[in-house]
């Protein structure tokens, strides 16, 4: 695994709030990470949890008026991208950095022919002509595994089936040979049969391409499966980052250990009554003050409800967002002792 | 509880197909076969799990069972009266023995009514009880399912997706029903909300004696909720068991392919997975293959797959399978593969991707 890799993504103190006419949201909370060259980065958060405003503010791709996005740098090639010109952006966008969408139905147009779709980033951003841009358009179709590739270029979405037009979305977000692929729920909407054929086509192109991954998803199954490192992200703050492994076998915050205690198994015991998490995950009105899981946690003490805790190293390269890591305030360390083990 | 070995609701060869016109005059020329030909029993308080993928015909089963269609053949009996053929007017005083919960929380609430009158309505539709009576009746509802009294008179938008499907339950369950058809009732919601639902649905199944039929494509989540579990698979029920024996022991490949595409929250066995990827698409269920319906996908395809439709087999007590390798009658005739090597096999190879079209057959 590249872990010496230098960072190529690296994000400071994201902030992203929308000011609305009910009042102001804060939807991403001062988020930092790096992403190294040629790794799979894992976002998991419930609905809410700012992952996929997180990547979209980095990319420009909120409308501003409402959102408006703070913090930062966001370095991506030696560009500070908040601060980069919306010429600058599009060169990025779909050229450096490919997306690739949740909904695979509404994400491409209906009245474009596929071919078409996947022949425009290869047009604009690499400047190919026509009859270069097509054949290389075939050849991406048969690469995400679309048999009959040169035909189906003159076919229209609609006639696709749901897995097929995922296909045809991660063409044409790898058309330009990324050097990232932000990836937000890509296999989400679909069935788990289908599901299984897109993961895999994924790692078969990362290995064939090299491209660094972020992989967002509420699914931890998911994640377990493909990712290298893996950030938690709660009440739009990142509340604990870890290696895979670290993550599954020894979560250090209260979060991630009642998610992974509510989803129940195919393997295994079955329970007779599946853990829960009490109560709703906040909106939030204001810049958090105090920790944002505080509420819904069968830990909190005082100093949960007064500060909002820093991320604390707990081992290598693992950071847990949560008071009962730090010796000095934590009272006792009921739970977290027997997790150490 | 009534006799406990007669199943309440008991379904025979149900099939639903919606006509294909054309033309101006709408003439008929197809059917999407969205149900064809399935059978099953739930017994008084068993939660029979109905799983398969989009399109499989899971929740148009469902709606086929409580008769928001009219089927095109078959038989239902729900706790010993035929309701198939019955008109909608005489299924009228029926209804209140079986309710659904709808997938959407957001869309099957009117957004205009309040949520007293939401639970309320089924009582005003049904019973002829005093104002007085439907209100406590209705506060009796919102503490059973976990909702404060203090918000009956808001609106559904003023909750959470959680809390809509806690309105949803409530109104479901506002006439003391016998069979609860869930559909998907927790497939719009959070991973930390779901069991949430989920241990509620377990309560009040104990505490109101209630049955369920559990449609949904989370393979983790029936194995949670569900006794019985039965898989479709375009129209069909490829294999019905008991909820161990189909997790422990899955005898038809569609199941094995299934629950091993299941992505469990563990990355060293994640690693050491053998999964099986099935190619290719689901066929139109407007022009299914020829033969088995899941030939063209299949990894143990035999050519008799290709000819024959398979039966469905009792294999042993309760586990009811439709697939040529477990009919003893045709592996014995087949020359190519040995009946020895049929049983539980790991994952096969898989076959090249067919060139059998995504698109439907329009």
């Amino acid at each position: 695994m590249p872990d010496g890799a230098p960072p190529i993504l690296e994000v400071r103190d994201l902030r992203t709030v929308f000011r609305l006419r009910s009042g102001d949201v804060h939807a991403v909370n001062g988020v930092s990470f790096d992403l190294r060259e040629g790794e799979l980065l894992g976002v998991v958060g419930e609905s809410g949890s700012g992952k996929s405003v997180t990547m979209m503010s980095l990319l420009g791709l909120l409308p501003s008026p409402p959102a408006e996005v703070l913090g930062g740098p966001v370095t991506f090639e030696g560009k500070d991208l908040l601060r980069a010109g919306p010429e600058a952006m599009r060169a990025v966008r779909g050229g450096r950095i490919g997306f690739v969408f949740q909904d695979p139905m509404t994400s491409l147009n209906p009245v474009f022919t596929v071919g078409f779709q996947i022949m425009e980033p290869l047009r604009k951003h690499l400047g190919l002509g026509k009859r270069q841009a097509r054949a290389r358009a075939a050849e991406l179709l048969a690469l995400v595994g679309i048999p009959d590739a040169g035909r189906r270029l003159d076919d229209y979405p609609h006639q696709f089936s749901g897995g097929m037009r995922q296909r045809v979305m991660i063409a044409i977000a790898l058309a330009c040979d990324p050097k990232v692929l932000i990836a937000d729920e890509p296999t989400t909407a679909l069935d788990v049969t289908i599901q299984a054929q897109i993961i895999e086509l994924m790692q078969e192109l990362r290995q064939k391409m090299g491209m660094a991954v972020i992989w967002i998803t509420h699914d931890l199954g998911v994640i377990a499966g493909i990712a290298d490192r893996v950030i938690v992200m709660y009440g739009g703050q990142i509340v604990e980052h870890a290696p895979v492994d670290a993550l599954f076998a020894n979560p250090r915050h209260p979060y991630t250990q009642a998610l992974l205690t509510t989803v129940p198994k195919v393997q295994g015991e079955r329970v007779r009554r599946l853990a829960v998490i009490d109560g709703q995950p906040p909106i939030l009105g204001q810049f958090p003050d105090e920790c944002t899981f505080r509420d819904r946690c069968p830990y909190a003490f005082d100093v949960c409800h007064r500060l909002n805790p820093q991320r604390y190293p707990v081992g290598e390269g693992h950071d847990a967002a949560c008071f009962l890591n730090d010796p000095g305030l934590a009272p006792q360390r009921p739970v977290l002792e027997v997790v150490d083990g | 509880m009534a006799d406990a070995t007669r199943p309440l609701l008991s379904v025979r060869d149900l099939k639903m197909h919606f006509p294909i016109t054309a033309g101006l005059l709408r003439r008929r020329v197809g059917a999407v076969k969205a149900v064809d030909g399935v059978s099953f029993d739930i017994l008084p308080g068993e939660t029979l799990g109905l799983v398969g993928e989009s399109g499989c015909g899971k929740s148009t089963t469902g709606r086929a069972v409580l008769r928001l269609h009219d089927i095109t053949s078959g038989s239902i009996r729900l706790d010993g009266t035929e309701i198939g053929r019955m008109s909608q007017s005489a299924l009228r005083p029926l209804r209140p023995r079986m309710q659904m919960v709808f997938q959407d929380p957001q869309a099957s609430l009117d957004p205009r009514m309040t949520v007293e009158a939401i639970i309320r309505e089924p009582l005003d539709e049904h019973t002829r009880l005093s104002a007085r009576h439907k209100r406590d009746k209705v506060l009796e509802l919102m503490d059973a399912v976990g909702l404060n009294r203090r918000f009956a008179g808001r609106f559904p938008h003023a909750f959470s997706g959680g809390q809509r499907q806690r309105i949803g339950i409530a109104r479901a369950l506002a006439l003391n029903p016998r069979l609860v058809v869930c559909d998907e009732p927790i497939a719009a919601l959070d991973v930390s909300i779901q069991a949430q639902v989920v241990n509620l649905l377990e309560d009040l199944q104990e505490r109101f004696g209630l049955t369920y039929l559990f449609i949904s494509h989370d393979l983790s989540m029936v194995r949670h909720i569900a006794t019985k579990v039965a898989v479709m698979y375009l129209g069909r029920i490829v294999e019905l068991q008991a909820r161990e024996g189909l997790y422990r022991d899955p005898l038809h490949p569609y199941t094995r392919a299934l629950l091993s595409a299941v992505n469990e929250p563990d990355p060293v066995a994640a690693r050491s997975r053998r999964r099986i990827v099935l190619r290719g698409d689901v066929p139109s269920p407007a022009n299914p293959p020829k033969g088995c319906n899941f030939c063209t996908r299949c990894p143990d395809v035999m050519p008799v797959c290709r000819e024959v439709d398979p039966a469905t087999l009792e294999v042993g007590p309760g586990r009811w399978v439709a697939c040529h390798l477990h009919d003893p009658a045709v592996m014995r005739g087949q020359t190519t593969r040995p009946f020895g090597t049929m049983g539980h096999r790991g994952p096969g190879p898989n076959p090249a991707p067919l060139d059998t079209p995504a698109r439907s057959a329009t």
